[in-house]
């Protein structure tokens, strides 16, 4: 393995996606932007939706989709794991596609529509993934929770789409089983390891789409 | 991050243009943006190029396929054409990253993305690729991750990409837009450079030069394998990749992710199919120059041609 002097942080890039780091990139990345460092400098305004809202925001062109959500439109549901691609806690839906909202940048999202975990439920009219995830336990402390939500929510789609992934034995024909939802949420790491209960909640919805 | 300014380019021409004048193409981001939390990219600069027209894949007239730079991972890897002709593209499209990225990541990013050398990205280490005249902080550090052969001195960095090492057994060419309009196409042979000792230098393109597509010549038939061996069995890099088609008549071609700062092809590898996955080892590896904890990598690229001759026999 990597001697001492490399970091853990160098090392889980080198390596991918090994776990959340929550809170050791966050102080560096100058997404969350102190009044200083903006000083002067031009804000870029962009408009998009999210959850069926249509708003306007005037940002530093450094925040990403993330900081967007969670620090100007107060969306906090969306969770920032490692920052960097690792995680998946930040998935978001995009013109209904999923993506890690903290690789990319608010202002290249003009006119695009975004949903949230906000936006698929609420507390009073859950939608069926939030409700089987509830029902099969699919989380313990919750963090990872809503991306993995969002993620499975978009994983279905896909299969129903036919869009094949590298569990797929026929590229040419695309059917659900445990081994294709593992590979296809494998961009989600759950640190309190709810894997299976979480399968379990994505097979129910999957069957209830069926019937 | 650095601050910096952002534009959205409308046409070609006006990315280009930009460009001319010190701006830095963004497409999907995943690697760019990554890089630039850490301050290992400091771009002043960014022309976001999602919006040119770069996203068709379409026949060419002679019958092979022009892949759009800015065509999604995803897209490509689902293409009907792509899953029929080039499966070892597709293959390797889907052992690649996540979902999530691949639904950003592009077709030109992907084959621009960065080593994954763990001393490239701790900005406190030395490193030849982030700051040239710095040193290798790998050489005698931590490399079991890294390249075994076609490094330097300077640098053993391994090339990342996945797609890239489909693109190389395929004999893909790179098309290009250069700032005065010159259009040209690399072949993928020749695209990303060897370390020798300028490492910071990583492919042909010109400052301002703008990937348009990738192309593939007619398909090749036969069977395709893409096999990949990781740390973790799903959204891992490479340790070893292999890209292999067997044409049907005796031809085969290998292409090798995760050993060499590039994709990695010798002609002496594919001639030595038929005396079996030890002999195309080997002769892949003839120039290899390991460091001790990468060296298990050179039985690694053995065995995983073994199980790959033997998928192709079960699968023909
Ligand atoms: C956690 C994680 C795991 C990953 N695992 C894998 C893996 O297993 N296998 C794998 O292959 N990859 C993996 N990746 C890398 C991923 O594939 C790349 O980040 C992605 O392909 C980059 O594409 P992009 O469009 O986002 O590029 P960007 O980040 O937008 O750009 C990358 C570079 O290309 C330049 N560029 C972009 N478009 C053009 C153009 N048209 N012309 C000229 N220059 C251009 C940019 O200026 C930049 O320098 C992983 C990434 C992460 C974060
Ligand atoms: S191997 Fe290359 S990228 Fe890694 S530390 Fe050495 S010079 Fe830098
Ligand atoms: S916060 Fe971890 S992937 Fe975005
Ligand atoms: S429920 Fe705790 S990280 Fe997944």
């Amino acid at each position: 393995m990597a001697p001492d002097h490399v970091t853990r942080r160098a090392v889980l890039q080198g390596g991918g996606a090994a776990m959340a780091l929550p809170g050791v990139a966050g102080a560096e990345t100058g997404a969350m932007l102190s009044p200083e460092s903006n000083r002067g400098r031009d804000m870029s305004t962009v408009e998009f939706t999210v959850n069926g809202d249509r708003v306007q925001l005037q940002l530093d062109p450094r925040t990403t989709l993330l900081d967007a959500l969670r620090e100007h439109l107060q969306l906090t549901g969306t969770k920032k794991g490692c920052d960097h691609g690792q995680c998946g806690a930040c998935t978001v839906l995009v013109e209904g596609q999923r993506i890690n909202s903290c690789l990319t940048l608010a202002v290249m999202h003009e006119g695009d529509s975004v949903t949230t975990i906000e936006g698929l439920g609420t507390p009073k009219n859950l939608h069926p993934m939030q409700r089987a995830f509830v029902t099969h336990d699919g989380y313990q402390c919750g963090y990872c929770t809503p991306g993995q939500i969002c993620s499975a929510v978009a994983v279905l789609g896909e299969i129903e789409a036919g869009i094949p992934s590298h569990a797929t034995e026929d590229l040419e024909h695309v059917v659900l089983s445990d081994a294709e939802l593992r590979e296809r949420m494998s961009g989600n790491i759950c640190r309190c390891a709810a894997y299976p209960n979480i399968i379990a909640a994505i097979r129910e919805v999957a069957a209830g789409d069926e019937a | 991050m650095k601050p910096f300014t952002y534009s959205r380019a409308a046409s070609v021409e006006d990315a280009v243009a930009a460009a001319s004048s010190g701006g830095r193409f963004i497409a999907g981001g995943t690697n760019l943006l990554d890089l630039m939390k850490l301050q290992i990219e400091t771009p002043s600069h960014l022309i976001d190029v999602n919006h040119l027209e770069l996203d068709r894949i379409e026949r060419t007239p002679e019958g092979g396929l022009r892949i759009g730079a800015m065509v999604r991972n995803t897209a490509l890897a689902a293409h009907p054409d792509v899953r029929r002709d080039y499966a070892v593209l597709s293959r390797a499209l889907l052992a690649g990253a996540s979902g999530q990225l691949r639904n950003k990541a592009t077709t030109a990013g992907n084959l621009l993305q960065r080593t994954r050398c763990p001393y490239f990205y701790d900005t406190r280490m030395p490193c030849n690729k982030r700051k040239p005249g710095s040193g290798c902080g790998a050489l005698k550090g931590g490399s079991r991750s890294l390249a075994i052969v076609g490094t330097s001195d300077a640098c053993i960095a391994q090339h990342p990409s996945d797609m890239a090492v489909a693109m190389r057994v395929l004999d893909a060419a790179v098309d290009t837009v250069a700032a005065d309009g010159t259009r040209r196409s690399i072949p993928i042979a020749d695209f990303h450079l060897l370390p020798g000792d300028t490492p910071h230098i990583e492919n042909q393109l010109k400052p301002g030069e703008l990937i348009t597509s990738v192309t593939l010549p007619n398909p090749l038939g036969g069977t395709h394998v893409y096999r990949k061996v990781r740390d973790r069995s799903s959204y891992a890099f490479a340790l070893v990749s292999v890209a292999a088609v067997f044409d049907g008549q005796g031809g085969s071609r290998f292409a090798f992710g995760g050993i060499a700062p590039k994709p990695w092809r010798v002609a002496a590898a594919d001639a030595a199919a038929a005396a079996g996955a030890g002999a195309v080892a080997q002769a892949a590896l003839a120039d290899a120059r390991p460091t001790a904890q990468n060296a298990f990598k050179q039985q690694l690229v053995a065995s995983t041609l073994t199980s790959l001759f033997r998928q192709k026999e079960a699968r023909p």
